[in-house]
């Protein structure tokens, strides 16, 4: 093979066909960002180019930078690279990049999970010849319950908390999963939220997705007088003074680290629901089977262990070693 | 196993000590008398003798999970608990089932019977009829060590609440070296025959370490002073002509200990002692190192019997011509006690631990301070009315330990922990100095806050050098405090002596490595105190 489509540098995943960095985690002229968590999408590059639905969050996050929004499929040409972003499932707006240089396809796939979760574009399976894939959950114990399963499970505690006269606490990455959470449950009470998950509500609302009503609790709020509330607030705010002003609780965490049972009574919250929006061992297999891809390039996650089962499977596979993080939850307790 | 399974949930998703005892408490009012019987055995230690060996266990799992060995291997300690890795990867069962807990422990007593290649469909067959949380509790009955959140103390307080008997007196029922095999709900809980067992120990009285100067506990005449000692806690009991010894974690040490076999030619029946195991010689213990030959043996060699005798220094008498005397006061316990054992010949395996006479705290502050001199750990303070309670009483007995002996050291090796402690970095090796090599000397695993432990998870996962299987070695730069009660030669080990109870009591973020311990402070340590 001539020049590879993509290379692994310091700065990040680049194109030299292009001149462009992929979710670079240092200062570059030009980035394409998968989506807007912050450690794929960083402030300082000299131009931004996102999917139209993945970027007002981006701005939000980021403030003035200078970024243009592409339609997902939208075929661009950039130097002599051709790229087009599809859809990658992990939240609204979130993209897999394919990148084409000289007939070669080479398919970037940012975070992802193949189910559908009802509210973020479903991912899209890309055909191409190298896929690069996160593997954070890449081992086969973590199998996620169906979604239906995790919303029942969530509903009834907050139905019991309320009938217990408990506020029902849960801690949510505030871009992505909180939102996924308020829609797929079942109202058992007002939903209430951290001015974190409520500043993103307000950027997706305004995109159009729908997203239940919500109460952002604010320093004047009569959270007492919510009976039955479910609150929604990152995780590092579930232990802080902020969460002891609603009286009786009981805290749950959602992420697909609970699947762990030392993980989640490390957490130390009453309950742990698993619930990702990562690929499980099922989902990684599922999708790097539809790529049709022979060369499998393995990021953030269990990288020796996933690669090396992706040999004993046939592939060539390698790791790349990168800086992104993991699910909020065990390895990445900064990230939320 | 469904019933079962539903209160090991109740009990995991809960931290407090008051839902975990109404969870079991309920169990206790509903459950069959067969499971009853095993939750009990299970909460106090007893499990099913193991009928495959986990190596068996991770071969079939793998297999029927359709991903290979190294696979499953490489998520154990990820996962940080076997039964656990297991539940996970297995698919989800074909059938349905609902058997209870005891049926399938019967599965697993069946399997000692049948050949080794007959077990294995049975193992199948039971993962197959069992949702995820069953077959995590089903594995742990196999791979053991059923800790999941309830202590002994809380599994007998919710019995208690569960068939409005005294705590105490079921804590003493459920000693003993009991099995479900060997007795039943009935027997063991309801009939009311406490000479039913005569080897059945008494609970142990445990004592809280004193961490306040004695001044607090009040004036120094309501108090007698013991020296601690560093032996076995055991019970030694005299009843029917026959005698029984039992160590604190209720394990009948009695072929271990031969030396007691004639303390019934000096003792009459119907007695019990608590004191401590110690060995021998003439007038003092020996050091703690002579004892630990002796630990892990089932019979023990006329040389270790000769080199490392042992006796009992008495400190309690908690039965006397059958009567239980628990409820007298300590004071009146201790006079039948030096009763008893006064004019002992030196042949006697039993003795009365000494009382430390003392006017004021200060001059017993002084006395402990020489506790080293008497191979003693330090003081232990009893009230003199106190009876004598069963486990850890905060009130009337305290230990007044000594403090520990200190090096600094430093960090080279790190390893990840199990079960809570799975994915963080909590087993360290330390080194001292040799000239210019670092030297490694202890192990430790406890003493730092979780927020520390997080904090030096993270940093190794940064300062990695090299990694042997699951342990890395990481760039010599951490200084600890390392504690400990006792230094002792040992000529397993490269630095040439093993400490007794190690670990982390600081980390010293103001100390460069260079400025840690060397060889020569330990070795100067073993010459004063091993």
């Amino acid at each position: 093979m001539s020049q590879p489509v993509l290379t692994f540098t310091e700065r990040g995943i680049y194109c030299p066909a292009g001149d462009f960095h992929i979710d670079p985690w240092r200062p570059v002229d030009r980035a394409l960002i998968t989506h807007g968590h912050a450690d794929h999408a960083r402030p300082g590059h000299g131009a931004y180019l996102a999917t139209d639905g993945a970027l007002p969050v981006i701005r939000h996050r980021l403030g003035e930078i200078a970024a243009e929004g592409i339609a997902y499929g939208e075929a661009r040409q950039i130097g002599g690279a051709g790229v087009s972003f599809h859809p990658a499932g992990h939240l609204p707006g979130s993209a897999q990049i394919r990148v084409e240089v000289g007939g070669q396809v080479w398919v970037v796939s940012g975070d992802y999970k193949v189910v559908d979760d009802g509210l973020s574009e479903p991912f899209e399976p890309v055909p191409c010849h190298a896929f690069i894939s996160e593997c954070t959950f890449g081992l086969p114990v973590f199998t996620w319950p169906s979604q239906t399963e995790v919303a029942a499970e969530i509903n009834a505690w907050w139905a019991a908390n309320a009938a217990a006269g408990r506020t029902s606490m849960l801690g949510a990455y505030s871009l992505g999963k909180a939102q996924r959470l308020m829609s797929m449950l079942e109202p058992q009470g007002p939903i209430l939220t951290h001015g974190a998950v409520e500043a993103t509500n307000a950027v997706l609302r305004a995109q159009g997705y729908s997203l239940p009503e919500t109460i952002q609790v604010m320093p004047d709020t009569d959270v007492k007088a919510l009976k039955g509330a479910l609150v929604i607030a990152p995780p590092s705010a579930l232990g802080s003074a902020w969460a002891r002003k609603f009286g009786p609780a009981s805290t749950g965490f959602a992420s697909g680290w609970m699947r762990l049972r030392g993980i989640r009574r490390r957490r130390g919250m009453d309950r742990g629901f698993v619930i990702s929006d990562h690929a499980d061992w099922p989902g990684l297999q599922e999708a790097i089977k539809s790529t049709g891809a022979e060369t499998i390039y393995v990021t953030h996650g269990y990288t020796e262990i996933f690669s090396r089962w992706l040999k004993e499977q046939g592939h060539d596979a390698a790791i790349v070693p990168t800086e992104f993080g993991g699910e909020d939850g065990a390895e990445s307790e900064s990230t939320s | 196993m469904k019933r079962f399974a539903r209160l090991f949930t109740e009990i995991d998703q809960t931290k407090k000590t008051t839902v975990k005892t109404k969870a079991l408490a309920d169990y206790f009012t509903h459950a069959p008398e067969s499971d009853k019987l095993w939750c009990i055995a299970l909460f106090s230690g007893r499990r099913p003798k193991r009928a495959v060996t986990t190596t068996n266990l991770r071969e079939w799992a793998a297999e029927r999970a359709g991903i290979p060995l190294w696979l499953l291997e490489e998520s154990y300690p990820i996962v940080g608990d076997l039964a656990e890795t297991i539940a996970l990867v297995l698919p989800p069962p074909s059938q349905a089932s609902d058997h209870s807990l005891s049926h399938w422990i019967n599965v697993l007593r069946g399997l000692h019977d049948i050949p080794l290649e007959e077990r294995k469909p049975r193992i199948l067959n039971a993962w197959d009829q069992l949702d995820s949380t069953e077959r995590f509790l089903f594995n742990k009955l196999i791979t053991g060590g059923f800790r999941i959140g309830v202590s002994r103390k809380l599994m007998t307080r919710a019995l208690a609440k569960a068939t409005g008997q005294d705590e105490a007196v079921l804590a003493h029922k459920l000693m003993g070296g009991w099995t479900p095999e060997t007795t039943s709900y009935h027997t063991l809980i309801e009939a009311d025959d406490p000479a039913a067992d005569q080897s059945r120990p008494y609970p142990f009285y445990l004592a809280y370490q004193l961490d306040e100067p004695p001044e607090t506990l009040g004036p120094p005449e309501d108090w007698q002073a013991e020296w601690k000692w560093d032996g076995i806690r055991g019970q030694l009991i005299l009843r029917d002509h026959a005698h029984h010894v039992w160590s604190r974690g209720e394990e009948l040490m009695t072929d271990r200990f031969p030396e007691f076999a004639r303390a019934a030619d000096f003792l009459p029946p119907g007695t019990v002692l608590d004191g401590e195991i110690v060995a021998w010689e003439g007038t003092q213990p020996m050091p703690f190192s002579a004892l630990q030959p002796r630990i892990g043996r089932k019979t023990v060699p006329k040389k270790l019997l000769r080199e490392a005798p042992v006796i009992l220094l008495a400190y309690d008498l908690l039965e006397e011509n059958g009567t239980d005397l628990r409820d007298a006061p300590l004071c009146r316990r201790r006079a039948r006690l030096d009763a008893l054992l006064a004019d002992m010949p030196a042949e006697a395996p039993v003795r009365a631990s000494p009382l430390v006479p003392f006017a004021d705290w200060e001059a017993l502050a002084k006395t402990r301070a020489q506790a080293r001199d008497f191979r003693a750990e330090g003081l232990m303070l009893k009230r003199r009315e106190s009876p004598y309670l069963s486990g850890r009483k905060k009130g009337d007995w305290w230990k007044w330990k000594l403090d520990p002996l200190t090096v600094d050291a430093v960090m080279i090796y790190a390893q990840q922990g199990h079960g809570r402690r799975a994915n963080l970095f909590t087993d360290f090796t330390f080194a001292v100095w040799q000239g210019n090599e670092l030297v490694p000397f202890t192990k430790a695993y406890s003493g730092l806050t979780d927020k520390e432990f997080d904090e030096i998870t993270a940093w190794v996962r940064k300062n990695t050098q090299q990694r042997f299987g699951p342990v890395r070695q990481v760039r010599p730069q951490h200084v600890f405090e390392i504690a400990f009660e006792g230094i002792q030669p040992s000529p397993r080990h490269k630095s040439g002596l093993a400490l007794r109870f190690p670990r982390m009591s600081r980390w010293r973020h103001d100390k460069a490595p260079q400025e840690a311990n060397t060889l020569d402070d330990l070795r100067a340590l073993l010459a004063a105190y091993g």
